[in-house]
C-alpha cells in the first residue's frame, strides 16, 4: 500500500527483527510527534494574544529541563540497546553461519555477476559457474555472498530481505541472508554508480531445495555445453 | 586620559559624514551590512536556480520519458526533444544538492545573517576585519560562476551527486564527466576560502568586540548559534578542502588517493567528506535555530524558555556533530563495530535537539502570541523540524538503516530539516530583518499568503517521500519504472511532482514581495517588531558605523513582558534606575 | 577623543580574549590550518597503515640528509624571527630589520632547497602519480627496493603533504617581504608591532608543521 507507514512484506529472517525495531521506533516517534504537534496547535490557540492578557514573565524551569532531557536520553539509550544486537546478528563479521552457501557477487557498471559454487558447494573450484543478473538461492537456508566491485561503488539491495550492503572496489565484503519465502524478487543497486545506475537490476529466485537442485543440474548441462 | 565616563557611551563610529563613493558604498563595500545584502542577492539567485533544477528532476520522476514543457530550449546533449537524458538527470541531482547546500542555504544563513546581524546585535561598529569581509564576498562570486560554468562543460556537469563519491567522481570513464567534475572541485576550493575568511571574522568579532555589558550570557541565541556555527565552518571546511584537492589531483595529475587498484582507498573519500559533511549539516541548521529562538520569543512577548539550556544545547550539537559522521556510512563496508559506536553518538545527538524543541514550546506556553509573518514561519519551523528530527531516529538505528539507507526516506528527512527547517527559518529571518536591511516592510498580507501556500504544498511534496522510501524506492534513479516493485508507486511520484510544481510556483509570491517592497514597501520604523536587541535601537537601515554612541547593555535580549517595564518589551540598552553601570575597562595607553 | 591603543583589545568592548583583534584572528586562522594538515596527514596515515604492502624506506627514494639540513634552516629561521620580534618590541629598528631579513632569506632558501629536491626527485622518476617508467627509480622498483604496490600512493601523499607545506612557507615568505617593506617605511614601532607578531605566529606554526612532517615522511 503506497500511502502507508506499514512496511511491505518481508521474506527473510532479518525482516522480522528489522521490522520490529522499525515499528517500535514508529510508535515512540509517533507519540512524540502527536505530543509536540498537538501541543503546538493547542498553544497557538490557547495563548494567542488577547486584549487585557499579558504573557507570563517566566525564564524557564530546571525541573522541566531535567525531565525532558532524561526522558529523551533514556529513550534513545533503550533504542540503542535494542538495535545493537540486531546489527551484530546481521552485519557482524563473526555472525555468518558456518553452513551458509557461498556465492560471489561482482558488481560492475551496470550489471551483477554472480558466481556459484556448483555441485561441490565450494567457491573457487572447477565446477563454479557465472551468471549475469540472476541470483538463485534456497529457501530457509543461509547464503553468504562475498561482494566485490569492478569499477565504482555499487550497493546490493534486496528490499524484501531487508538487506543492503555496499560493494566497494578493492574490498571483499561478506553479507549473509536467509530467505523465508519461495518466489522471485528484484535486486536493486542502491548507490549511485553512473549513468546506468537506474537500470542495474537483477532477478532473484528463491527455490525450494528440490527446485534448486534441478536448476543446478540444468546449469551443469549448460556448463558442459559451453 | 579619561576613564570613568568615557568608556561608557563612547562616541561610536556612526557620527561621521558618510562620503564614500558609489563603488565603495555598494560594490566594493567593507560595511558588513552591505556585504550581507550582497550575499543575500547572490544566494537568493542560487536558491531559485536550485529550485528550478529540482523541478526538472520532479518532471522526470513524475512523468518518466515524457517531453518536459519548455524542454526543447535545452540542448540535445541534455534533453533532445525535451526528454531528459539520464546524464542530464544525474547532473541535475548533483547540482540541485550542490547549489542548495553550498550556494543557497549556507550563504543565506551564515553569509547573510552572520554578516548583517553580528556587529549590530553585539553593539559593534563593524566586523573585526572589514576588508577581509569584503574579500569573503568577492571570492564567493567567482566560486559561484565556476560552479555555473560546469553546465557548459564538454561532457556535461558533475554527475556523482553532491557527495561526489570516489571512484565514480574521479574517472571520466566511470561517470562520463570530465571537466564538469573538475570544475565542481575547483569551485568548492574557492568557496571554502570565502567561508574561512568569514569564519575568522565572525569568531574574532564575537569574542573581542561585544559592547560593554554584553556578557556571553546576554547574547541573543542567534549570535550564539552563528558563533558556534562559525567555529564549525572554521574547522570543517579545511577537511573538505583537503579531500576535494586530493580528488582534483586524482582527476588531473594522476595521484592515487581514492584508486583502489593502485593503493588508494575508496572509503577514504567518504571518511573525509562526511567528517566535514556532518558538521556541515549542523552549520545548515544551527543559525536557523538561533533566528527561530529570537523570533518566537518576540512573537510570544515572553522570555525564551531555558536560555542557558538553549546555549548548552547549541554547544552540545556543535560538539557531538563531530563524532557522528559514520552514520552516513553504516552500509559502506566499514568495520561493523564502528556502526555500533556511531549509532550511539547519533542517538545521543537527538537529546540537545529535543531540548531545544521543548524550550521553544515552553516559550510559547503562557505567552501572548502575535502571528506576524516571521512568527508563522518560525512556528512552522518547529513543527517541521520535529518531523525531520524524528525521522532521523529511524536511520540512527543501524538495523533499520539497512533498509532505508539510500531510499526516499532519507530524502524526506533531508528536506524536512533543510526546507521545513532551515528554509522556513530563512523566510522568517528575511521577513524579520528586511526592515532593518532596506528600511521598508515586506507586505504582510502577501507574506501570509506565501506562508500558507508554501506550508501546504511543502508538506504535500515531501511527506509522501517517507512512504516512497518505506516501500524501498531508491535515491538518484532516473526511471523508477524500470523496477517492478516501484511501478505501483508511480501515482505517488506523480502526486509529489505536481505538489512540487505548485510549491515552486508559490515562491513567486515571495520573490515579488521581496522585490516590490524594496521600492514601494511601507517605510519601516526603527523598531517595528518591538524587539529588545540592539539593532532595533538604530535607524532602519542603520548608518555606516552603526551606533552613534557605543551602547551599554544591562540585560539579556528576551526581557519581554517584564514587570520592570511599562511596555511589553525592555531593550537591552535601556538603563533602569536599578541598573548598575558596568565598571569601565582600564583604557589602554 | 580617547586615544585608541591598537595593541590592546578594542577599547569600547566587553572583556574578550584579552589580545588585539589581529592576534586573535591569527590564532583562530591557525586552528583551521591545523584541520587542513590533519586532513592531509590523516589520509596519509590511513593510506599507509591500510596499505596492502610495505612502503619504501625513506632513504631509498628521498634525500634525507639534504632535507635534514633544510629542517635545520627552517628552525633557524624561527629563531631569527623571535629575535626580530624581540628587537621591534625593544624599539631597535636596525636589529629588527636585520633579523627579519635573515628570516626571509632562510625561508626563501628553504623553498629553494625544496625546489631543488623536487627537481631531482622528478628527474629520478618520483612523481605524484608514482614511479615513471624507464626511470632510475623504476630500476629500484624492479630490484625490490621500492615496493610497486604502494609506490603510487607514496608519491601522491609525499607530494601533497610537502607541497602544501611548501606553499604555506612561500605564502609566509611573501608576507614577510611585505612586512619588511613596510618596516623600511617605518611602519612598525615598539608601540605598534602587530604585523610582526602576527606573521611571527604564522611562521612558527609553519615550522612546527614541518617538524611533524619531516619526522613522519623522512624518518619513519
Amino acid at each position: 500500500m503506497p500511502w502507508s507507514w506499514l512496511l511491505p512484506d518481508g521474506a527473510s529472517t532479518f525482516a522480522g527483527r528489522i521490522d520490529f525495531l522499525y515499528y517500535v521506533i514508529l510508535v515512540i516517534t509517533g507519540i512524540a510527534f502527536v505530543v509536540v504537534e498537538v501541543g503546538l496547535v493547542w498553544f497557538l490557540i490557547k495563548y494567542r494574544a488577547r486584549p487585557g492578557r499579558k504573557a507570563e514573565y517566566i525564564h524557564g524551569s530546571t525541573k522541566a529541563e531535567i525531565t525532558w532531557t532524561s526522558v529523551t536520553a533514556v529513550t534513545v539509550v533503550v533504542l540503542g540497546l535494542m538495535s545493537g544486537p540486531v546489527w551484530n546478528q546481521i552485519k557482524g563479521r563473526d555472525s555468518v553461519p558456518g553452513d551458509a552457501m557461498p556465492v560471489a557477487i561482482h558488481g560492475q557498471q551496470f550489471e551483477w555477476h554472480v558466481t556459484y559454487p556448483g555441485p561441490d558447494g565450494q567457491l573457487g573450484s572447477a565446477d563454479d559457474f557465472d551468471l549475469r543478473n540472476q541470483l538463485h538461492v534456497v529457501v530457509n537456508r543461509p547464503t553468504v555472498a562475498t561482494l566485490t566491485a569492478e569499477d565504482v561503488i555499487h550497493s546490493f539491495f534486496v528490499p524484501a530481505w531487508r538487506i543492503k550492503q555496499d560493494a566497494v572496489p578493492g574490498m571483499g565484503i561478506r553479507v549473509w541472508f536467509q530467505p523465508t519465502e519461495v518466489g522471485t524478487y528484484e535486486l536493486a543497486c542502491a548507490e549511485l554508480c553512473g549513468l546506468g545506475h537506474y537500470r542495474m537490476r537483477a532477478q532473484v529466485t528463491v527455490h525450494t531445495q528440490d527446485s534448486y537442485d534441478q536448476w543446478l543440474a540444468e546449469q551443469g548441462q549448460n556448463v558442459a555445453l559451453r | 586620559m579619561a576613564t570613568t565616563a568615557a568608556t561608557v557611551g563612547q562616541v561610536g563610529h556612526a557620527g561621521h559624514v558618510d562620503d564614500r563613493s558609489f563603488l565603495r558604498k555598494y560594490i566594493f563595500s567593507t560595511d558588513h551590512k552591505m556585504i550581507g545584502i550582497q550575499f543575500l542577492i547572490m544566494s537568493l539567485i542560487f536558491l531559485g536556480l536550485g529550485g528550478t533544477l529540482a523541478m526538472m528532476m520532479r518532471w522526470q520522476l513524475g512523468f518518466p520519458g515524457q517531453a518536459m514543457p519548455g524542454g526543447t530550449i535545452l540542448p540535445e546533449t541534455m534533453a533532445p526533444g525535451g526528454i531528459l537524458l539520464p546524464e542530464f538527470y544525474i547532473s541535475l541531482v548533483t547540482m540541485h544538492g550542490t547549489f542548495m547546500v553550498f550556494f543557497a542555504i549556507m550563504p543565506l544563513l551564515v553569509g547573510v545573517f552572520g554578516n548583517f546581524l553580528i556587529p549590530l546585535k553585539i553593539g559593534a561598529p563593524d566586523m573585526a576585519f572589514p576588508r577581509l569581509n569584503m574579500m569573503s564576498f568577492w571570492v564567493a562570486v567567482p566560486a559561484g560562476l565556476i560552479m555555473l560554468a560546469g553546465f557548459w562543460a564538454e561532457g556535461g556537469h558533475a554527475g556523482a551527486g553532491w557527495t561526489s563519491y570516489a571512484p565514480l567522481s574521479e574517472a571520466p570513464e566511470y561517470s562520463g564527466v570530465s571537466l564538469g567534475q573538475q570544475l565542481w572541485c575547483v569551485s568548492l576550493i574557492v568557496l571554502g576560502l570565502s567561508s574561512m575568511l568569514g569564519a575568522v571574522n565572525y569568531i574574532t568579532t564575537v569574542i573581542n568586540m561585544r559592547a560593554p555589558g554584553m556578557t556571553w550570557f546576554r547574547l541573543p541565541l542567534s549570535i550564539w548559534a552563528l558563533f558556534i556555527t562559525a567555529i564549525l565552518v572554521l574547522l570543517a571546511i579545511p577537511i573538505l578542502a583537503g579531500g576535494v584537492i586530493m580528488l582534483l589531483f586524482d582527476q588531473t595529475i594522476g595521484t592515487h588517493f581514492f584508486k583502489p587498484a593502485t593503493g588508494g582507498q575508496a572509503l577514504l573519500w567518504q571518511h573525509l567528506f562526511w567528517f566535514f559533511g556532518h558538521p556541515e549539516v549542523y552549520i545548515l541548521i544551527l543559525p536557523a535555530m538561533g533566528f527561530v529562538s529570537d523570533i518566537i520569543a518576540n512573537g510570544s512577548r515572553k522570555p525564551i524558555f531555558g536560555y542557558e539550556s538553549m546555549v548548552f544545547a547549541i554547544m552540545g550539537i556543535g560538539f557531538l556533530g563531530w563524532i557522528v559522521w559514520g552514520h552516513h556510512m553504516f552500509q559502506s563496508g566499514m568495520n561493523p563495530t564502528l556502526g555500533q559506536t556511531f549509532m550511539i553518538s547519533t542517538l545521543l545527538i537527538a537529546v540537545p535537539s529535543a531540548i531545544k524543541t521543548f524550550n521553544w514550546m515552553g516559550t510559547m506556553w503562557r505567552g501572548s502570541l502575535h502571528f506576524h509573518v516571521p512568527m508563522l514561519h518560525a512556528v512552522a519551523f518547529v513543527a517541521m523540524f520535529v518531523i525531520g528530527g524524528l525521522s532521523g531516529v529511524f536511520m540512527a538505528s543501524t538495523p533499520v538503516d539497512i533498509y532505508i539507507h539510500d531510499t526516499y526516506f532519507i530524502v524526506a528527512h533531508i528536506h524536512y530539516v533543510l526546507f521545513g527547517g532551515s528554509l522556513f527559518a530563512l523566510f522568517a529571518a528575511i521577513t524579520y530583518w528586511y526592515p532593518k536591511m532596506f528600511g521598508r516592510m515586506m507586505n504582510a498580507f502577501w507574506g501570509k499568503v506565501h506562508f500558507w501556500l508554501t506550508f501546504v504544498f511543502y508538506n504535500l511534496t515531501f511527506f509522501p517521500m517517507h512512504q516512497l522510501g518505506l516501500q524501498g524506492h531508491m535515491r538518484r534513479i532516473y526511471d523508477p519504472t524500470q523496477y517492478q516493485f516501484l511501478q505501483p508507486l508511480q501515482p505517488l511520484n506523480q502526486f509529489i511532482s505536481i505538489a512540487a510544481f505548485l510549491l515552486f510556483a508559490a515562491q513567486a509570491i515571495f520573490a515579488l514581495n521581496f522585490i516590490v517592497s524594496w521600492f514601494t514597501g511601507a517605510k519601516a520604523e526603527t523598531n517595528p517588531w518591538r524587539d529588545n536587541a540592539l539593532e532595533w535601537t538604530v535607524p532602519s537601515p542603520p548608518p555606516h558605523g552603526n551606533f552613534a554612541v557605543t551602547p551599554t547593555v544591562y540585560r539579556g535580549p528576551y526581557e519581554y513582558s517584564s514587570p520592570e517595564a511599562t511596555e511589553d518589551y525592555l531593550p537591552q540598552d535601556q538603563r533602569l534606575p536599578t541598573d548598575r553601570v558596568p565598571a569601565p575597562k582600564p583604557a589602554g595607553d | 577623543m580617547a586615544h585608541v591603543a591598537v595593541m590592546e583589545p578594542p577599547a569600547a568592548a566587553e572583556q574578550g580574549a584579552g589580545v588585539y583583534n589581529e592576534k586573535l584572528g591569527m590564532w583562530i586562522f591557525l586552528g583551521s590550518e591545523v584541520m587542513f594538515f590533519t586532513a592531509l596527514i590523516g589520509s596519509y596515515i590511513i593510506l599507509r597503515f591500510g596499505a596492502q604492502g610495505p612502503w619504501a624506506a625513506p632513504g631509498v627514494v628521498l634525500n634525507v640528509p639534504v632535507t635534514a639540513f633544510n629542517t635545520f634552516l627552517l628552525i633557524c629561521s624561527s629563531v631569527s624571527m623571535v629575535k626580530a620580534y624581540a628587537a621591534v618590541v625593544d624599539g631597535d629598528q636596525a636589529k629588527f630589520k636585520m633579523w627579519l631579513l635573515l628570516t626571509i632569506i632562510a625561508g626563501a632558501s628553504f623553498v629553494g632547497v625544496q625546489g631543488y629536491e623536487y627537481t631531482h626527485l622528478i628527474q629520478d622518476g618520483f612523481l605524484p602519480s608514482g614511479i615513471r617508467e624507464g626511470s632510475e627509480l623504476a630500476e629500484k622498483v624492479a630490484a625490490g627496493a621500492v615496493p610497486e604496490a604502494t609506490a603510487g600512493i607514496y608519491g601522491s601523499s609525499f607530494y601533497i603533504m610537502t607541497g602544501f607545506h611548501g606553499f604555506h612557507v612561500t605564502c609566509g615568505v611573501v608576507s614577510m617581504i611585505w612586512v619588511y617593506l613596510k618596516a623600511l617605511r617605518g611602519g612598525y614601532s615598539s608601540s605598534d608591532y602587530r604585523g610582526v607578531e602576527v606573521i611571527g605566529l604564522y611562521w612558527h606554526f609553519v615550522d612546527l608543521v614541518w617538524i611533524i612532517l619531516f619526522t613522519i615522511v623522512y624518518l619513519v
